[in-house]
């Protein structure tokens, strides 16, 4: 394959980011948006032609004769060369997931990047402040999703994996002068960078004893897992390899250091993918504009904690611990983040406890994937959601944002009734809500169905507590599109427009989305996606029974939304009183923020941070500013060594000549 | 005739008709066409630099000997002479505006004709493989500099700094001469495998004394401490353009010519001499450098005790006395190439528009030429090493380098020099601190810089940018390295 196209891929944002950010502020506001969506728009038919060369082009790089896919190393330079064997490289590295990822984020890239020329400016047509340095970023963040999904090694992924994080926390704070703003950015930066902590320690780990970065020899380590064999360093893969095999290996507390490698790693993916108990970041995201929230927070860089894992599968196929633990932390979470999401006013807060939902779906479902279960079903389906989960999560955020944009609050008490005033956004997010519910034929049922399927394969209680958030997932997102769109009419108060659909740019990305969404689960998506690249026939793993119940409980959800909030009543203020410590917890998120503040201020603040702090003042500055001032009186005492005077330099010349041989001579002889 | 000898000193040749050109100009041009002289001997290098990279990678991979045994040359070598021209080039593109100001109207093609040959000397110290001829290559390297330093006859401190040049020029010479004729006592030969294989036996203090006689002797052209007092004055005193090439190119050139002598002529006595002796004058260089610097204020002499510090972290690449070693010296060398020559091209434009070279006077330079005060910046956090400019790197590679050798002592050595990097922060930040933070009282007023200072700007600045992050430069490099025949003397 030509490498132009890849690094195409990569460069394009690159430069389009460097460009809007040196240059933006010399051009209007439109060109600059304007610049910045078509270069965004090359990069997706580039991203979408690769991707077809992969998945259809058959050719022998991509496809081997039995049908089964490859990876492919399309380039993979040497960046640092630290000793012979260790190396950090940048490559460009094809296979199932990062062909899918590749669609996936230029696809909600490119719409957000159109829908924001409509977005970001006001009724009157007057673009918001700091309109061009938006694109940069954008720029920037496609840069480094891209970069990430495409790692051809560990390491790679993680520079590129703090790239987002830095361009995340810039977009959330896109607000600077909003304080809300701001403490959120921070947040997030800081949440996520705590549990980089743990994923950094889990590639040193994972790599010392491994001896490589890279993926290929990582995870050819089952002998029938994906992988070009020509392209592996057999020894090095044999090596890894071995060392997992061997029962001898190295333990700390416990647990074999690979055991912890993996789980340290998973750590980096909690944060990035909100998983409990790192998730608090994620809802106060939502600060940063909402087509941001639909591109960062709801479809790429979210799942990039998913990724990960599907990334490493083989390795943590080799550790069935790793995966319970991926299991449990996801199902809690899922069930966590449903409860939440059905207590919140503000639209963008269901919609971001949502996303952790769906997230913790995915987890749970590379956590029950075994190749002995419907032939690793669960990976698939997990790859399949998350392709789904970005189209409808995408389309619901960008319908949330042009109704905040219309009736300029985040708070759905001051929507209701809104389906005759906005039709066009009523019914994409009315297609939204049926996908993520999970109602046939929309794309969510599919793949819900699948994950469903494969937790059933794994464990009943699996299936049943993941069907019962699926049904909780139905009746909190109906809950949000009848009290935004139905609930009672909407009254339009003296001296004010009726709020109405947006302009095209707003709606074309919201139509294409819903489109998406509804043809999404069509695509034969086992083909394509598997954990070892044999194609997949789901057909013949689905299981009608369970898509028969999965669908009874989303109609079941649905109806008691409808029943609750379609029309002005009484029953959601009873249902409150009923149970009024549940609905207080599940409003209050369960307390977690609070958890945080107490933990953060009064134990670490307090026991650790204050004599740290006192030892910083004391002893560390005590040491530098000594250090400084020996620099000074040193530098002052040999000034007279540098007298000027010819014949002082030509003796002190020869005196350390005479010296040097001296000393020699003394200490050797 | 056996031409295939001349052949294999194309590089020499090249630069040879390059100076045979420019001779011949300034000499039968008439006076209106010299104006053009300082353009056309970047042309004349430029072209020089292009064909040593195309012969480069044409060249055969071997290395050649030529002269019976005296003169040899290979893809290393090859390249340490690519990266001087293109220093060399980035030089003369910056002194051209001071090349064509009145003052040097009558004595312009000296300067050019000069250097030149300083070069020639250079390449010829690179490349020998005999004393002699390295002594030849040394002096005419060395004496044609003192006359550059004087280039600028009505300044008194020019003249000043020439002559403490040359006499601790001649001076230095004669010890490194003593130290030579103590080899030649010893094994009865110059050859430099001659002496490598006769050095197998006993130390004596004899071989001592003359080993530290010769690293004082191109010691002093790198000018480490103790052999450094001339650098300050003459750096301070000498035309900018003069200093900038003393700074860069001379000291790029010595640091190389220093690693073969110590390693294919003292190979065999690493361990148990002179890695000990390079370690202190290391230490010192380092850190007494260092110490000096923080006190500089006029900008020249600031950078000549920064060089000589620098000198020192190059020293490191030696000591490590492996092929990444080589590699990483040799990319040190290049990396600093820009980034001293970025600053130096920012010292040379505003000591050419309003003659001050103060650091005081570069207080709140940014308001009032923000362009130069960037290039300066970079310059500076290049030179301290700060990622993600490729003083980053240079400096990364050579302590990785030195670490890999392995031996505790080497640890505490880089430990030592990463310490003094943090002293050297703090003096490459006054300028910055001078230029964008202290209060100003009586700013440089806004200038534009000339077309070719700004070129050269441009050049250094991008090279800053890019020689770092883009990994192609030390990977090259590190395969030179490897593969070179130098390699084979690090086993032992």
């Amino acid at each position: 394959m030509d490498v132009t196209l890849p690094i195409l891929i990569l460069s394009i944002p690159l430069f389009m980011f460097l460009f809007l950010g040196l240059l933006g502020m010399k051009m209007t506001h439109k060109l600059a948006g304007v610049l910045g969506t078509l270069g965004m728009g090359t990069v997706l038919l580039l991203s979408y032609y690769t991707a077809y060369l992969y998945f259809f082009s058959g050719a022998p790089e991509f496809v081997n004769a039995a049908g089964e896919r490859l990876q492919y190393m399309v380039f993979d330079q040497t960046w640092l060369q630290f000793t012979d064997s260790l190396a950090i490289k940048i490559g460009f590295f094809l296979d199932p997931i990062s062909a899918m990822m590749l669609v996936v984020i230029t696809t909600i890239s490119f719409m957000v990047h159109l829908y924001s020329l409509g977005y970001m400016r006001d009724h009157h047509g007057v673009y918001e402040h700091g309109f061009q340095r938006f694109y940069a970023f954008l720029s920037l963040f496609s840069f480094s999703m891209l970069g990430l999904v495409v790692a051809s090694n560990i390491f790679q992924m993680y520079i590129f994996w703090e790239l987002v994080g830095a361009s995340s926390y810039l977009l959330i704070g896109f607000y600077y002068i909003k304080p809300s703003a701001v403490s959120a950015s921070k947040k997030a930066f800081i949440v996520t960078r705590f549990a980089d902590l743990g994923f950094l320690i889990g590639i040193l780990i994972l790599s010392y004893y491994t001896g490589t970065f890279n993926f290929t020899e990582l995870t050819s380590v089952p002998v029938d897992g994906l992988a070009n064999v020509s392209q592996v360093d057999i020894n090095t893969a044999i090596g890894v390899r071995s060392i997992f095999e061997n029962s001898a290996a190295p333990t700390f507390m416990g647990a074999s250091v690979l055991t912890w490698a993996l789980v340290l790693i998973f750590m980096g993916g909690m944060g990035k993918s909100a998983m409990l108990p790192l998730h608090i970041w994620l809802p106060d995201a939502m600060e940063g504009p909402t087509p941001v929230s639909a591109l960062i927070h709801a479809a790429t860089m979210v799942v990039a904690g998913v990724y990960l894992v599907a990334r490493l599968f083989p390795l943590y196929l080799m550790e069935n611990s790793a995966l319970v633990i991926i299991t449990v932390v996801g199902a809690i979470t899922a069930f966590y983040a449903a409860m939440v999401a059905c207590t919140q006013i503000d639209i963008k807060r269901v919609l971001a406890f949502s996303t952790i939902s769906q997230i913790a779906f995915m987890m749970v479902s590379l956590g029950v994937a075994r190749p002995e279960i419907h032939e690793g079903l669960g990976y698939m389906a997990s790859m399949f959601h998350l392709f789904t989960h970005a189209m409808f999560k995408a389309l619901l955020f960008l319908g949330a944002g042009a109704l905040i944009h219309a009736i300029g609050s985040n708070d759905y008490t001051a929507m209701h009734g809104l389906r005759k005033h906005m039709p066009i956004t009523h019914i994409t997010f009315l297609i939204g809500c049926l996908a993520i519910a999970g109602i046939i034929p929309f794309s969510g049922f599919f793949s819900k169905d699948e994950i469903l399927s494969s937790c059933m394969g794994y464990d009943w209680v699996a299936y049943l507590w993941m069907s019962m958030v699926a049904g909780l997932t139905a009746f909190y997102m109906f809950r949000l599109y009848f009290l935004i769109f139905w609930w009672k009419e909407h009254k339009v108060p003296e001296g004010h427009h009726a709020p109405h659909d947006q302009p095209w740019t707003m709606s074309l990305p919201l139509i294409i989305l819903a489109a998406i969404s509804c043809v999404a689960g069509f695509i034969p998506f086992g083909e394509l996606v598997s954990w070892n690249g044999h194609p997949y026939d789901f057909m013949e793993h689905f299981n009608w029974n369970v898509a028969t119940v999965s669908l009874i409980i989303a109609v079941v959800g649905i109806a008691m939304a409808a029943v609750m909030y379609r029309k002005e009543n009484k029953l959601p203020e009873k249902f409150k009183n009923a149970v009024p410590a549940l609905w207080d917890w599940c409003y209050h998120r369960f307390y977690w923020d609070e958890l945080y503040m107490f933990i953060t201020h009064r134990i670490i603040f307090g026991c650790i941070c204050r004599p740290l702090a006192w030892f910083d003042r004391h002893i560390i500055d005590g040491t530098m500013d000594s250090f400084a001032v020996i620099t000074n009186k040193a530098s002052d005492a040999i000034k007279p060594l540098q007298s000027g005077q010819i014949q002082m330099y030509v003796w002190y010349y020869l005196i350390g000549v005479l010296a040097l041989g001296a000393i020699t001579v003394v200490c050797l002889i | 005739m056996d031409y295939t000898q001349f052949l294999a000193m194309k590089q020499e040749i090249g630069l040879l008709t390059v100076f045979l050109l420019v001779f011949l100009y300034d000499t039968f041009m008439p006076r209106g066409a010299q104006k053009s002289l300082p353009v056309i001997s970047v042309v004349l290098m430029l072209a020089l630099t292009a064909l040593g990279f195309c012969s480069c990678s044409l060249g055969s991979a071997h290395n050649t000997v030529a002269f019976a045994g005296m003169y040899e040359t290979s893809p290393v070598i090859s390249a340490i002479k690519n990266i001087l021209n293109v220093g060399v080039v980035i030089v003369l593109l910056q002194s051209i505006s001071w090349a064509n100001s009145e003052k040097m109207a009558v004595r312009r093609g000296e300067f050019y004709e000069l250097l030149l040959v300083t070069l020639f000397g250079m390449y010829l110290m690179i490349s020998s493989r005999h004393f002699l001829m390295f002594v030849i290559g040394l002096e005419s390297a060395s004496l044609p500099l003192a006359a550059m330093v004087a280039l600028e006859k009505n300044s008194y401190e020019s003249h000043e700094a020439a002559v403490k040049y040359i006499l601790t020029a001649v001076f230095s010479s004669a010890i490194f001469m003593m130290g030579l004729s103590f080899v030649y006592g010893l094994t009865g030969s110059l050859y430099f495998e001659n002496i490598y294989f006769a050095l197998t036996g006993e130390l004596n203090s004899m071989l001592v004394i003359a080993l530290a006689f010769t690293i004082a002797g191109v010691g002093f052209k790198l000018s480490l401490v103790p052999f450094h007092l001339w650098t300050a004055d003459v750096y301070q005193g000498a035309p900018t353009s003069v200093t900038s090439y003393l700074s860069v190119i001379s000291k790029g050139a010595a640091a190389f010519a220093f690693m073969v002598i110590l390693a294919q002529v003292f190979g065999t006595l690493y361990s148990q001499v002179w890695e000990w002796m390079l370690y202190a004058l290391i230490i010192l260089t380092i850190t007494i450098g260092n110490l000096f610097a923080i006190r500089q204020r006029n900008m020249k002499r600031f950078l000549a005790f920064s060089s000589i510090s620098q000198a020192g972290y190059i020293m490191l690449g030696v000591i490590a006395y492996n092929a990444m070693g080589v590699a990483a010296m040799m990319y040190y060398i290049l990396v600093y190439i820009f980034s001293n020559l970025a600053a130096f091209g920012v010292i040379g434009a505003i000591e050419n528009a309003t003659g001050k070279v103060s650091m005081d006077d570069y207080r709140g330079l940014y308001r009032s030429n923000p362009r130069l005060s960037v290039a300066m910046m970079l310059a500076m956090f290049s030179l301290a090493g700060i990622p993600p400019f490729a003083g980053f790197f240079s400096k990364f590679f050579i302590f990785t380098s030195a670490i890999n050798q392995g031996s505790v002592a080497i640890y505490v050595l880089v430990l030592i020099a990463l310490i003094n990097t943090i002293v050297s922060l703090y003096y490459y930040l006054l300028v910055v601190k001078a230029m964008f933070i202290a209060p100003e009282e009586s700013v440089i007023p806004t200038f534009k810089s000339t077309c070719s200072e700004r070129l050269g700007l441009w050049i250094t600045v991008g090279g800053i940018l890019v020689l770092g992050i883009v990994s192609f430069f030390y990977n090259s490099l590190l395969n030179l390295a490897t593969d070179s025949t130098m390699s084979m003397y690090f086993i032992g």
